[in-house]
Protein backbone atom coordinates (compact mmCIF):
# COMPACT_ATOMS: atom_id res chain seq x y z
CA UNK A 1 0.00 0.00 0.00
CA UNK A 2 2.70 2.41 1.12
CA UNK A 3 4.30 1.54 -1.88
CA UNK A 4 1.21 2.07 -4.12
CA UNK A 5 1.63 5.99 -2.59
CA UNK A 6 4.67 6.37 -3.38
CA UNK A 7 4.45 5.39 -6.81
CA UNK A 8 1.30 7.43 -7.67
CA UNK A 9 3.60 10.21 -5.92
CA UNK A 10 6.80 9.83 -7.84
CA UNK A 11 3.94 10.09 -11.06
CA UNK A 12 3.20 13.24 -9.99
CA UNK A 13 6.03 15.05 -9.40
CA UNK A 14 7.67 13.42 -12.23
CA UNK A 15 4.64 15.09 -14.70
CA UNK A 16 5.54 18.18 -12.42
CA UNK A 17 9.05 18.46 -13.28
CA UNK A 18 8.03 17.88 -16.99
CA UNK A 19 4.79 20.17 -17.05
CA UNK A 20 7.72 23.26 -15.60
CA UNK A 21 10.62 24.48 -17.67
CA UNK A 22 13.83 23.13 -15.52
CA UNK A 23 16.25 26.37 -14.48
CA UNK A 24 19.91 25.83 -14.35
CA UNK A 25 21.33 28.49 -12.50
CA UNK A 26 24.83 27.53 -12.46
CA UNK A 27 26.02 30.42 -14.95
CA UNK A 28 23.69 32.33 -14.33
CA UNK A 29 24.16 35.91 -12.62
CA UNK A 30 22.71 39.06 -11.90
CA UNK A 31 23.94 42.83 -12.52
CA UNK A 32 23.21 45.31 -10.81
CA UNK A 33 21.54 48.21 -12.28
CA UNK A 34 22.16 51.35 -9.74
CA UNK A 35 20.07 54.26 -11.01
CA UNK A 36 17.26 52.55 -11.53
CA UNK A 37 16.91 49.85 -8.04
CA UNK A 38 16.80 46.76 -10.67
CA UNK A 39 18.77 43.43 -10.98
CA UNK A 40 19.28 42.11 -14.65
CA UNK A 41 19.42 37.91 -14.55
CA UNK A 42 22.11 37.27 -17.28
CA UNK A 43 23.42 34.04 -18.57
CA UNK A 44 27.36 33.57 -19.04
CA UNK A 45 26.95 30.82 -21.82
CA UNK A 46 24.41 32.90 -24.19
CA UNK A 47 25.73 35.86 -23.26
CA UNK A 48 22.58 37.53 -23.03
CA UNK A 49 20.53 38.67 -20.25
CA UNK A 50 17.24 37.21 -19.04
CA UNK A 51 15.00 39.21 -17.49
CA UNK A 52 15.32 42.71 -15.14
CA UNK A 53 14.12 42.31 -11.64
CA UNK A 54 12.75 45.34 -10.58
CA UNK A 55 11.73 46.98 -6.72
CA UNK A 56 15.34 46.72 -4.95
CA UNK A 57 15.26 50.43 -3.81
CA UNK A 58 18.73 52.41 -3.46
CA UNK A 59 21.23 50.32 -5.36
CA UNK A 60 24.10 52.47 -5.07
CA UNK A 61 27.29 50.32 -4.09
CA UNK A 62 25.14 47.16 -3.60
CA UNK A 63 26.13 44.28 -3.59
CA UNK A 64 24.82 40.40 -3.39
CA UNK A 65 25.50 36.94 -2.20
CA UNK A 66 24.00 33.51 -3.31
CA UNK A 67 22.68 31.23 -1.42
CA UNK A 68 24.17 27.35 -1.47
CA UNK A 69 21.80 25.86 -3.90
CA UNK A 70 22.50 29.07 -6.23
CA UNK A 71 18.63 29.71 -6.42
CA UNK A 72 18.31 32.66 -4.54
CA UNK A 73 20.68 36.20 -4.10
CA UNK A 74 20.66 38.39 -1.08
CA UNK A 75 20.89 41.60 -2.41
CA UNK A 76 22.61 44.82 -0.02
CA UNK A 77 20.89 48.14 -0.92
CA UNK A 78 22.19 52.00 0.14
CA UNK A 79 19.37 52.02 2.00
CA UNK A 80 19.49 49.83 4.27
CA UNK A 81 16.97 47.28 2.35
CA UNK A 82 17.50 43.50 2.32
CA UNK A 83 15.79 41.71 -0.31
CA UNK A 84 16.07 38.22 -0.89
CA UNK A 85 15.62 37.58 -5.06
CA UNK A 86 14.31 34.08 -6.30
CA UNK A 87 16.58 33.60 -9.50
CA UNK A 88 14.10 30.65 -10.78
CA UNK A 89 11.25 32.56 -10.40
CA UNK A 90 13.02 35.86 -11.74
CA UNK A 91 11.50 37.82 -8.63
CA UNK A 92 11.96 39.33 -4.99
CA UNK A 93 10.55 36.63 -2.95
CA UNK A 94 11.23 38.81 0.06
CA UNK A 95 12.06 42.32 1.12
CA UNK A 96 12.92 44.12 4.76
CA UNK A 97 14.44 47.52 5.37
CA UNK A 98 16.81 46.45 8.22
CA UNK A 99 18.59 50.03 8.51
CA UNK A 100 19.32 53.62 7.43
CA UNK A 101 21.99 53.10 5.43
CA UNK A 102 23.40 49.51 4.94
CA UNK A 103 27.24 49.25 2.99
CA UNK A 104 27.26 45.39 2.23
CA UNK A 105 26.60 41.45 3.49
CA UNK A 106 27.62 38.08 3.64
CA UNK A 107 26.62 34.66 4.14
CA UNK A 108 27.37 32.07 6.27
CA UNK A 109 29.36 28.96 5.14
CA UNK A 110 26.11 26.69 5.97
CA UNK A 111 23.83 29.15 4.01
CA UNK A 112 21.82 29.42 7.22
CA UNK A 113 22.43 33.40 8.07
CA UNK A 114 22.96 36.51 6.31
CA UNK A 115 24.87 39.40 7.82
CA UNK A 116 24.84 42.95 7.01
CA UNK A 117 26.82 45.55 7.55
CA UNK A 118 25.47 49.45 8.63
CA UNK A 119 26.81 52.86 8.40
CA UNK A 120 23.99 53.91 10.12
CA UNK A 121 23.33 52.87 12.88
CA UNK A 122 27.06 51.56 12.90
CA UNK A 123 27.07 47.83 13.21
CA UNK A 124 26.28 44.20 11.96
CA UNK A 125 22.62 42.82 12.21
CA UNK A 126 22.10 38.94 11.39
CA UNK A 127 19.41 37.16 9.91
CA UNK A 128 17.66 34.11 9.24
CA UNK A 129 18.02 33.36 5.70
CA UNK A 130 14.91 31.40 4.79
CA UNK A 131 12.54 34.27 6.44
CA UNK A 132 15.03 36.86 6.81
CA UNK A 133 13.51 37.52 10.52
CA UNK A 134 16.55 39.50 12.83
CA UNK A 135 18.25 37.06 15.03
CA UNK A 136 21.33 38.90 16.21
CA UNK A 137 22.12 42.55 16.55
CA UNK A 138 25.79 43.85 16.60
CA UNK A 139 25.95 47.50 17.58
CA UNK A 140 29.53 48.51 17.02
CA UNK A 141 29.02 52.05 17.56
CA UNK A 142 31.45 53.22 14.48
CA UNK A 143 31.06 52.63 10.13
CA UNK A 144 31.52 48.80 9.81
CA UNK A 145 33.43 47.57 6.44
CA UNK A 146 35.22 44.48 5.54
CA UNK A 147 32.03 41.97 6.35
CA UNK A 148 32.72 38.84 5.52
CA UNK A 149 31.93 35.11 6.33
CA UNK A 150 34.73 32.95 7.72
CA UNK A 151 34.62 28.86 8.16
CA UNK A 152 32.76 27.42 11.32
CA UNK A 153 29.81 29.98 10.96
CA UNK A 154 31.35 32.75 11.72
CA UNK A 155 32.00 36.68 10.62
CA UNK A 156 34.30 38.69 10.49
CA UNK A 157 34.32 42.80 10.34
CA UNK A 158 35.91 45.94 10.67
CA UNK A 159 35.63 49.39 12.43
CA UNK A 160 36.05 52.01 10.34
CA UNK A 161 36.25 54.51 13.24
CA UNK A 162 37.61 52.66 16.01
CA UNK A 163 40.38 50.42 14.00
CA UNK A 164 39.01 47.17 15.17
CA UNK A 165 37.85 43.74 13.92
CA UNK A 166 35.67 41.64 15.48
CA UNK A 167 35.03 37.57 15.05
CA UNK A 168 31.36 36.99 15.88
CA UNK A 169 30.81 33.05 16.06
CA UNK A 170 27.28 32.64 15.66
CA UNK A 171 27.44 28.63 16.87
CA UNK A 172 24.97 29.32 19.69
CA UNK A 173 22.21 31.45 20.45
CA UNK A 174 24.19 34.69 21.72
CA UNK A 175 26.80 35.63 19.25
CA UNK A 176 30.56 35.28 20.86
CA UNK A 177 32.51 38.26 19.70
CA UNK A 178 36.43 38.37 19.83
CA UNK A 179 37.41 42.30 19.66
CA UNK A 180 40.84 43.06 17.58
CA UNK A 181 42.38 46.28 18.64
CA UNK A 182 45.07 48.09 17.39
CA UNK A 183 43.76 47.21 13.31
CA UNK A 184 45.11 50.56 12.41
CA UNK A 185 43.61 54.00 10.75
CA UNK A 186 40.47 54.60 9.09
CA UNK A 187 40.60 50.50 8.09
CA UNK A 188 38.11 50.93 4.38
CA UNK A 189 37.75 47.68 3.28
CA UNK A 190 39.32 43.64 3.14
CA UNK A 191 39.55 40.35 2.04
CA UNK A 192 39.38 36.60 3.42
CA UNK A 193 41.12 34.38 1.83
CA UNK A 194 39.44 31.91 -0.09
CA UNK A 195 40.86 28.96 2.83
CA UNK A 196 38.84 31.18 5.12
CA UNK A 197 42.91 31.80 6.66
CA UNK A 198 44.11 35.22 6.43
CA UNK A 199 42.00 38.38 6.87
CA UNK A 200 43.59 41.52 5.44
CA UNK A 201 42.05 45.00 5.73
CA UNK A 202 43.36 48.21 3.53
CA UNK A 203 43.78 50.88 5.52
CA UNK A 204 42.91 54.75 4.55
CA UNK A 205 44.47 56.46 7.18
CA UNK A 206 47.65 55.45 6.85
CA UNK A 207 50.35 53.70 4.60
CA UNK A 208 49.91 50.05 4.55
CA UNK A 209 47.62 46.85 5.10
CA UNK A 210 46.84 45.21 8.48
CA UNK A 211 46.38 40.75 8.72
CA UNK A 212 44.77 38.51 10.49
CA UNK A 213 45.73 34.99 11.04
CA UNK A 214 42.12 33.15 11.49
CA UNK A 215 43.72 30.18 12.54
CA UNK A 216 45.51 31.54 15.26
CA UNK A 217 43.31 31.11 18.92
CA UNK A 218 44.10 34.70 19.38
CA UNK A 219 44.40 36.31 16.30
CA UNK A 220 46.76 39.32 16.67
CA UNK A 221 47.26 42.54 13.77
CA UNK A 222 50.22 41.77 11.38
CA UNK A 223 51.34 44.68 9.78
CA UNK A 224 51.49 44.36 6.46
CA UNK A 225 53.40 46.88 3.71
CA UNK A 226 53.94 49.49 6.98
CA UNK A 227 54.42 52.89 4.93
CA UNK A 228 54.27 51.65 1.60
CA UNK A 229 54.34 55.34 0.10
CA UNK A 230 57.10 56.63 2.29
CA UNK A 231 59.20 59.50 0.60
CA UNK A 232 55.79 59.66 -2.47
CA UNK A 233 53.50 62.30 -2.78
CA UNK A 234 50.07 61.68 -2.16
CA UNK A 235 47.86 61.60 -4.67
CA UNK A 236 43.76 62.34 -4.01
CA UNK A 237 41.60 59.38 -4.19
CA UNK A 238 38.71 59.69 -5.93
CA UNK A 239 37.02 56.17 -4.97
CA UNK A 240 37.94 53.58 -2.32
CA UNK A 241 39.68 50.75 -3.30
CA UNK A 242 38.08 47.53 -2.94
CA UNK A 243 39.59 44.39 -1.44
CA UNK A 244 36.60 41.81 -2.77
CA UNK A 245 37.77 39.27 -5.05
CA UNK A 246 40.54 38.32 -2.84
CA UNK A 247 43.60 38.63 -5.91
CA UNK A 248 45.62 35.95 -5.07
CA UNK A 249 47.54 35.00 -7.97
CA UNK A 250 50.07 32.06 -7.09
CA UNK A 251 51.69 32.21 -4.16
CA UNK A 252 51.05 36.15 -4.13
CA UNK A 253 48.59 38.87 -3.04
CA UNK A 254 48.14 41.82 -5.81
CA UNK A 255 46.62 44.76 -3.73
CA UNK A 256 45.69 48.37 -4.86
CA UNK A 257 47.53 50.81 -3.54
CA UNK A 258 45.48 53.85 -1.56
CA UNK A 259 46.93 57.23 -3.18
CA UNK A 260 49.53 55.86 -5.40
CA UNK A 261 49.04 54.58 -8.90
CA UNK A 262 50.31 51.04 -8.56
CA UNK A 263 49.89 47.69 -6.98
CA UNK A 264 51.27 45.95 -4.36
CA UNK A 265 52.61 42.65 -4.62
CA UNK A 266 52.90 40.38 -1.25
CA UNK A 267 53.80 36.99 -0.43
CA UNK A 268 51.29 35.27 0.68
CA UNK A 269 53.39 32.82 3.13
CA UNK A 270 55.74 35.54 4.58
CA UNK A 271 53.32 39.04 3.59
CA UNK A 272 56.54 40.25 2.75
CA UNK A 273 56.59 42.94 -0.35
CA UNK A 274 57.47 41.08 -3.60
CA UNK A 275 57.25 44.29 -5.97
CA UNK A 276 55.02 47.02 -7.69
CA UNK A 277 53.65 47.85 -10.90
CA UNK A 278 52.99 50.94 -11.36
CA UNK A 279 49.46 51.70 -13.32
CA UNK A 280 47.35 53.59 -15.33
CA UNK A 281 45.38 55.48 -12.38
CA UNK A 282 44.73 54.95 -9.34
CA UNK A 283 43.25 51.33 -8.68
CA UNK A 284 40.18 50.33 -7.79
CA UNK A 285 39.61 46.40 -8.11
CA UNK A 286 42.56 44.36 -8.70
CA UNK A 287 41.30 41.16 -9.78
CA UNK A 288 42.92 37.89 -10.24
CA UNK A 289 41.80 35.52 -12.83
CA UNK A 290 40.76 32.33 -11.31
CA UNK A 291 43.60 30.72 -12.56
CA UNK A 292 46.15 33.31 -11.48
CA UNK A 293 47.89 34.06 -14.38
CA UNK A 294 46.74 37.79 -15.10
CA UNK A 295 45.24 40.38 -12.85
CA UNK A 296 43.09 42.84 -14.27
CA UNK A 297 42.94 46.02 -12.90
CA UNK A 298 40.14 49.13 -13.23
CA UNK A 299 40.53 52.78 -11.96
CA UNK A 300 39.16 55.91 -10.06
CA UNK A 301 37.96 59.01 -11.73
CA UNK A 302 38.69 60.41 -13.67
CA UNK A 303 40.92 57.65 -15.07
CA UNK A 304 38.04 55.24 -15.46
CA UNK A 305 37.58 54.37 -18.90
CA UNK A 306 40.40 52.28 -18.88
CA UNK A 307 41.47 48.86 -17.82
CA UNK A 308 45.05 47.39 -17.20
CA UNK A 309 46.01 43.68 -17.47
CA UNK A 310 48.99 42.58 -15.44
CA UNK A 311 50.65 39.22 -16.14
CA UNK A 312 51.60 37.70 -12.70
CA UNK A 313 54.76 36.43 -14.08
CA UNK A 314 56.35 39.36 -14.94
CA UNK A 315 54.42 41.72 -13.15
CA UNK A 316 54.31 43.69 -15.85
CA UNK A 317 51.13 45.05 -18.16
CA UNK A 318 50.57 42.97 -21.07
CA UNK A 319 47.32 44.84 -22.20
CA UNK A 320 45.27 48.22 -21.71
CA UNK A 321 42.57 49.24 -23.24
CA UNK A 322 39.35 51.53 -22.91
CA UNK A 323 35.98 49.29 -22.92
CA UNK A 324 33.88 53.03 -22.36
CA UNK A 325 33.61 55.89 -19.59
CA UNK A 326 33.10 54.81 -16.18
CA UNK A 327 34.20 50.98 -16.20
CA UNK A 328 32.89 49.70 -12.06
CA UNK A 329 33.35 46.29 -11.98
CA UNK A 330 34.81 43.33 -13.19
CA UNK A 331 33.25 39.47 -13.22
CA UNK A 332 35.36 36.58 -14.28
CA UNK A 333 33.32 33.17 -15.56
CA UNK A 334 34.25 30.97 -12.92
CA UNK A 335 37.14 28.68 -15.15
CA UNK A 336 38.15 32.43 -16.59
CA UNK A 337 38.25 32.33 -20.32
CA UNK A 338 35.88 35.20 -20.61
CA UNK A 339 35.26 38.37 -18.02
CA UNK A 340 32.21 40.67 -18.05
CA UNK A 341 32.75 44.33 -17.38
CA UNK A 342 30.79 46.95 -16.22
CA UNK A 343 30.25 49.96 -18.09
CA UNK A 344 28.35 52.31 -16.37
CA UNK A 345 28.16 55.49 -18.54
CA UNK A 346 27.86 53.69 -21.97
CA UNK A 347 24.86 52.17 -20.63
CA UNK A 348 26.61 48.79 -21.65
CA UNK A 349 27.93 45.57 -19.64
CA UNK A 350 30.69 43.99 -22.10
CA UNK A 351 32.36 40.65 -22.29
CA UNK A 352 35.60 39.81 -23.22
CA UNK A 353 38.15 36.68 -24.27
CA UNK A 354 40.63 36.92 -21.31
CA UNK A 355 43.22 35.54 -23.71
CA UNK A 356 42.59 37.24 -27.38
CA UNK A 357 41.05 40.46 -25.45
CA UNK A 358 38.78 40.07 -28.24
CA UNK A 359 34.81 41.72 -27.41
CA UNK A 360 32.93 38.70 -27.74
CA UNK A 361 29.56 40.28 -26.49
CA UNK A 362 27.57 43.08 -25.09
CA UNK A 363 24.44 43.25 -23.16
CA UNK A 364 22.43 46.70 -22.58
CA UNK A 365 21.71 47.50 -19.10
CA UNK A 366 21.12 50.75 -16.63
CA UNK A 367 23.83 52.34 -15.43
CA UNK A 368 25.64 49.07 -14.63
CA UNK A 369 27.74 48.43 -11.41
CA UNK A 370 28.19 45.06 -9.69
CA UNK A 371 28.39 41.86 -11.45
CA UNK A 372 28.25 38.71 -9.79
CA UNK A 373 28.31 35.00 -11.36
CA UNK A 374 26.30 32.31 -8.90
CA UNK A 375 29.73 30.65 -8.80
CA UNK A 376 30.39 32.41 -6.05
CA UNK A 377 27.91 30.43 -3.81
CA UNK A 378 30.70 28.28 -2.89
CA UNK A 379 33.68 30.65 -2.37
CA UNK A 380 34.53 31.74 1.15
CA UNK A 381 34.77 35.57 1.06
CA UNK A 382 32.28 36.18 -1.83
CA UNK B 1 23.02 95.88 -43.15
CA UNK B 2 19.90 95.81 -40.48
CA UNK B 3 20.43 91.93 -41.15
CA UNK B 4 23.89 91.71 -39.83
CA UNK B 5 22.98 93.51 -36.82
CA UNK B 6 19.59 91.67 -36.55
CA UNK B 7 21.71 88.60 -36.65
CA UNK B 8 24.15 89.96 -34.64
CA UNK B 9 21.89 91.30 -31.95
CA UNK B 10 19.99 87.92 -31.78
CA UNK B 11 23.63 85.93 -31.47
CA UNK B 12 24.13 87.94 -28.71
CA UNK B 13 20.50 87.57 -27.01
CA UNK B 14 21.05 83.39 -27.69
CA UNK B 15 24.70 83.91 -25.78
CA UNK B 16 23.30 85.92 -23.22
CA UNK B 17 20.18 83.78 -22.25
CA UNK B 18 22.48 80.39 -22.56
CA UNK B 19 24.83 81.76 -19.73
CA UNK B 20 21.78 82.54 -17.67
CA UNK B 21 20.42 79.19 -18.63
CA UNK B 22 23.97 78.07 -17.62
CA UNK B 23 24.07 79.95 -14.56
CA UNK B 24 20.63 78.92 -13.22
CA UNK B 25 21.31 75.23 -13.74
CA UNK B 26 24.14 72.60 -12.97
CA UNK B 27 24.90 70.71 -16.53
CA UNK B 28 24.10 67.31 -16.54
CA UNK B 29 27.43 65.95 -16.49
CA UNK B 30 28.13 67.78 -13.18
CA UNK B 31 24.79 66.68 -12.37
CA UNK B 32 26.48 62.76 -13.11
CA UNK B 33 29.58 63.47 -11.10
CA UNK B 34 27.71 64.31 -8.23
CA UNK B 35 25.30 61.67 -8.44
CA UNK B 36 27.36 58.92 -8.98
CA UNK B 37 31.12 59.99 -8.46
CA UNK B 38 30.22 62.26 -5.35
CA UNK B 39 27.89 59.45 -4.70
CA UNK B 40 30.48 56.64 -4.35
CA UNK B 41 31.33 57.70 -0.71
CA UNK B 42 28.10 60.09 -0.11
CA UNK B 43 25.03 57.80 -1.71
CA UNK B 44 24.04 58.03 -4.80
CA UNK B 45 20.86 59.78 -3.15
CA UNK B 46 23.42 61.95 -1.59
CA UNK B 47 22.09 60.95 2.02
CA UNK B 48 25.80 59.54 3.34
CA UNK B 49 27.52 56.84 3.25
CA UNK B 50 31.35 56.19 3.90
CA UNK B 51 30.69 60.46 3.58
CA UNK B 52 28.47 62.33 5.62
CA UNK B 53 24.98 63.09 4.25
CA UNK B 54 25.34 65.98 1.74
CA UNK B 55 21.70 67.00 1.54
CA UNK B 56 21.09 70.64 2.13
CA UNK B 57 19.22 69.89 5.27
CA UNK B 58 22.74 68.36 6.60
CA UNK B 59 25.15 71.46 4.74
CA UNK B 60 23.22 74.73 5.95
CA UNK B 61 25.74 76.01 8.05
CA UNK B 62 27.71 76.34 4.65
CA UNK B 63 27.85 78.95 2.58
CA UNK B 64 28.26 79.02 -1.18
CA UNK B 65 32.16 80.19 -1.06
CA UNK B 66 33.33 77.47 1.78
CA UNK B 67 31.58 74.61 0.43
CA UNK B 68 33.28 75.18 -2.98
CA UNK B 69 36.56 75.45 -1.32
CA UNK B 70 35.70 71.99 1.10
CA UNK B 71 35.02 70.75 -2.92
CA UNK B 72 38.22 72.35 -3.93
CA UNK B 73 41.00 71.70 -1.54
CA UNK B 74 38.95 68.41 0.22
CA UNK B 75 39.31 68.06 3.92
CA UNK B 76 42.46 67.17 5.34
CA UNK B 77 42.88 63.83 7.49
CA UNK B 78 39.76 62.62 5.96
CA UNK B 79 38.33 60.91 3.09
CA UNK B 80 37.13 63.78 1.22
CA UNK B 81 39.92 64.56 -1.57
CA UNK B 82 40.54 67.68 -2.88
CA UNK B 83 39.36 67.95 -6.36
CA UNK B 84 41.02 70.94 -7.87
CA UNK B 85 43.37 69.07 -9.90
CA UNK B 86 40.01 67.71 -12.20
CA UNK B 87 37.70 70.84 -11.19
CA UNK B 88 37.71 74.58 -12.23
CA UNK B 89 36.68 76.59 -9.38
CA UNK B 90 33.34 77.46 -11.58
CA UNK B 91 32.94 73.97 -11.70
CA UNK B 92 32.96 73.59 -8.08
CA UNK B 93 30.56 76.58 -7.10
CA UNK B 94 28.05 75.15 -9.79
CA UNK B 95 28.47 71.96 -7.62
CA UNK B 96 28.20 74.13 -4.41
CA UNK B 97 25.27 75.75 -5.62
CA UNK B 98 23.20 72.81 -6.64
CA UNK B 99 24.26 71.17 -3.17
CA UNK B 100 22.79 73.53 -1.38
CA UNK B 101 19.60 74.29 -3.66
CA UNK B 102 18.16 71.46 -2.97
CA UNK B 103 17.25 69.61 -6.37
CA UNK B 104 19.48 66.79 -4.90
CA UNK B 105 15.96 65.11 -3.61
Amino acid sequence: MKWLYGAVLAAILTGTVQAQSVVATGDLGLVVERASGSLLLVDQSDRASLARIEGLGDLSHASLVYSPDERFAYVFGRDGGLSKVDLVEKRVAKRVIQSGNAIGGAISDDGSLVAVSNYEPGGVRIFDAQTLEMVADIPTGSKTIGLVDAPGKRFVFTLWDAGETWIADLNSEEPKITRITGMGTNPYDALITGDGRLYITGLFGEDGLTALDLWQENPEPIRVLPGYGRGEAELPVYKMPHLEGWARAGQEFVLPAVGHHEVLWVDGETLAETGRTSTHGQPVFAMARPDGRQVWVNFAHPLNDTIQVIDTVTKQVVHEFKPGPAVLHMEFTPRGNEVWVSVRDAGKVMIYDTRTFEKTGEIDAESPSGIFFTARAHRTGL
Amino acid sequence: MLKTLLTIAFCLLAITSLALAEEQEAPAALVNLVRQDCGSCHGMTLKGGLGPDIRPDALGHYDIDTLSTVVLDGIPKTAMPPWRPILSEADARKIAEYLLKGDTK
